[in-house]
């Protein structure tokens, strides 16, 4: 895309973030609300030389692009609730295999077929817990049509760096929601490519990590001789089905995070300084969380905002960081609540919504008001 | 003759056969007197005499007995999901149509759970050979029926006999619009391995089922315990028969097995080859 000033969609901006990128291979299914990514990425990909399919359904969809990946290629697919329920299993096979792979979850109204059309943030905890067992994932959250497509830079070099699945939460509201977005030129961003063996093959083990706890990954057809298995395997990649083995492995996946999440952590701080109460929010409903503590403060309450950005590796140092009260506004009946409750010193109130819209920045104001000193 | 110190063919061969295994990882989990053993060398043997690029060649399997298939080639090769090795191999070989993508997987895994992305690549024509070793039952679970017991057969979960009708994968594949569809028995190596042979020359979705033996968890509830009574059914039962009608490839408990070539079409265009249309037409 040339550089300049565009009126996108939270989808569109998601496509041409990821083409921005460097994402040449997408396989999707379509689904309210992200098919527009789709749509998108059929036109564009072409059009750079990459490639997308629409698959049977979203499980071939997160297959085809794990097998992508493989082949050096920096890779995508997108969807919404049902779906990304259905891609869960692979989730956690691209986590085991440690296949950079980025998904995007445009979160509507749910459980089961929910609301469609409409905003809702139940996805968080499933975003880092959807697929069964211990293991780390990174998961990033935007408020923007801008932030969308920037944030998709990250997403890529998160992917790429630490080897991780990477989900990208969108909402129905940010997924329709069309604003004016700056598109920088190429070059104005720096891009993370994978680690390269630095060992022939045949003395290079596929899983033997560096320092950094991050194996370097060879490409198909290259001669190394991959061999990935979903089995717990040693650092040849060979299944080996011990609890020595797996305490190595699962160690190491989750560690491979934990020990860097200073680096991926992204957060907002909006007016925190000196307050006495703070809102935790996320996504689109940041949005009027940042008017309502704008009119608070007005008022003489001190309001803050707090937003995750990252959302998984959740960045609770920054929840330690204020000795405040909190109060957690989510489209959900309490996900993120219980993390913030887990690292806050003082109360922590739940300000739910069952789905289906934003909160009012009145409604954040009254529950504001009630910590008025 | 042979003179000492020099090798013979078979020895020669069963040297490049064994650059192919992941020789570390024996002895392998298969049962004694499996046929997934059979077909695997089978193909490895018909990889070498095609003079195909191991490095050039990927293998994916998906989970069960057959599944395990990947984890002894010495090529790049993946141990996915259940059900997903053909979307899997969809995504290398979309993204890098120059690879050889071979599926190696068995019938649970690529026709129940993961019928839906069988029916959906072979109708795409994507450019990928499935060799489907059918054993009629889950051996990796203890011997559960699966979409290709004969109905009537007894199972651990048809104690009673298999109520359920089995797929007739040939009938299937062809019905998709599969290039190359064929069928044979472990019994009939060199039909096999030259079927295989041929395969790998050819292009878009070709799918070769092969009727395996699973004595230990299928034939001795079945009436053939040992793996020779199963390669006598095989041998006694099977017919060639290159123009079956689907009807005759109908496979039924302890019945006939009609084995062939059943379709063999070259020329029509694979997905990927399409797709090149559609990047051109997207740069224009």
């Amino acid at each position: 895309m040339k550089p300049g000033y565009y009126f996108w969609s939270g989808d569109i901006a998601a496509a041409e973030g990821a083409i921005f990128a460097g994402c040449r291979f997408y396989a999707g299914y379509p689904i309210t609300p992200s098919s527009e990514i789709a749509e998108r990425m059929a036109l564009r990909l072409p059009q750079v030389g990459g490639k997308f399919i629409e698959m049977e359904d979203e499980i071939g969809s997160i297959a085809a692009i794990i097998g992508a990946s493989w082949t050096g290629e920096k890779v995508m697919t997108a969807t919404s609730g049902p779906g990304i329920s259905l891609m869960n299993e692979n989730i956690g096979l691209a986590a085991m295999t440690e296949v950079p792979i980025v998904i995007v979850n445009a979160m509507r109204g749910a459980p089961s077929t929910g609301l469609p059309t409409l905003v809702g943030q139940g996805d968080l905890m499933q975003a880092k817990w959807g697929s069964h067992g211990s293991y780390e994932i990174i998961s990033l959250y935007p408020d923007s049509v801008q932030e969308t497509f920037d944030l998709m830079v990250d997403a890529f070099n998160y992917a790429e760096k630490y080897r991780v699945p990477v989900l990208f939460l969108i909402d129905g509201m940010l997924a329709h929601m069309y604003e004016k977005i700056y598109v920088p030129p190429e070059d104005a961003v720096e891009r993370i490519e994978r680690k390269r063996p630095t060992k022939p093959p045949g003395e290079q083990l596929i899983y033997e990590p560096d320092e950094d706890l991050i194996p370097p990954m060879p490409r198909i057809g290259e001669g190394y001789k991959i061999h990935a298995s979903g089995l717990t395997h040693n650092e040849k990649g060979y299944p080996e089905l011990t609890p020595q083995a797996q305490e190595r492995l699962i160690r190491r996946l989750n560690d491979k995070i934990r020990k860097h999440a200073e680096e991926i952590w992204k957060v907002e701080e909006y007016r925190t300084d000196n307050a006495d109460v703070i809102v935790v929010a996320m996504g689109s409903n940041a949005r009027a969380v940042r008017t309502a503590v704008d009119e608070a403060r007005k008022e003489g309450i001190k309001a803050g905002l707090l937003r995750p950005i990252t959302i998984w590796p959740f960045p609770y140092k920054y929840i330690e960081k204020y000795a405040v009260d909190y109060i957690v506004a989510e489209i959900n009946y309490g996900q993120i609540y219980h993390k913030v409750k887990e690292y806050a010193s003082g109360n922590v109130e739940l300000l739910p919504k069952m789905g289906g819209e934003l909160h009012t920045p009145q409604e954040i104001l009254h529950a504001l008001r009630r910590y008025k000193k | 003759m042979i003179s000492a110190g020099k090798k013979s063919t078979m020895e020669l061969l069963r040297e490049e056969v064994e650059s192919l295994l992941r020789i570390d990882r024996l002895p392998h989990v298969w049962c004694p007197g499996c046929g997934i053993g059979i077909t695997l060398n089978a193909f490895l043997r018909a990889l070498i005499r095609a003079k195909i690029d191991p490095n050039k060649t990927v293998v994916v399997s998906g989970i069960g007995c057959t599944g395990r298939a990947a984890g002894y080639v010495n090529m790049d090769s993946f141990h996915t999901t259940h059900g997903r090795a053909i979307p899997f191999a969809v995504g290398i070989k979309f993204a890098r149509p120059e690879l050889n993508v071979v599926v190696f997987s068995g019938d649970g895994d690529l026709f129940a759970i993961g019928g839906n992305h069988f029916v959906n690549a072979a109708r795409r024509n994507h450019d990928i050979l499935v060799i489907a070793v059918n054993n009629f039952t889950y051996g990796m679970t203890g011997g559960q029926h699966g979409p290709t017991t004969p109905t009537g057969a007894y199972t651990t979960t048809t104690p009673y006999g298999n109520p359920d009708r089995p797929f007739n994968i040939p009938h299937l594949a062809i019905s998709l619009g599969a290039p190359y569809v064929a069928r044979w028995t472990t019994y009939h190596l060199m039909q096999l391995q030259n079927s295989i042979y041929t395969a790998l020359h050819r292009k878009g979705f070709r799918v070769i089922e092969v009727i395996s033996q699973c004595p230990t968890v299928y034939g001795r509830r079945n009436e053939m315990k040992s793996p020779l009574e199963m390669m006598e059914y095989f041998r006694k039962f099977s017919v060639r028969k290159d123009d079956a009608t689907f009807d005759e490839m109908e496979l039924t408990y302890n019945g006939r097995i009609v084995v062939g070539v059943f379709r063999d079409v070259q020329g029509i265009p694979t997905y990927e080859e399409r797709y090149n249309d559609i990047i051109r037409r997207a740069q224009k």
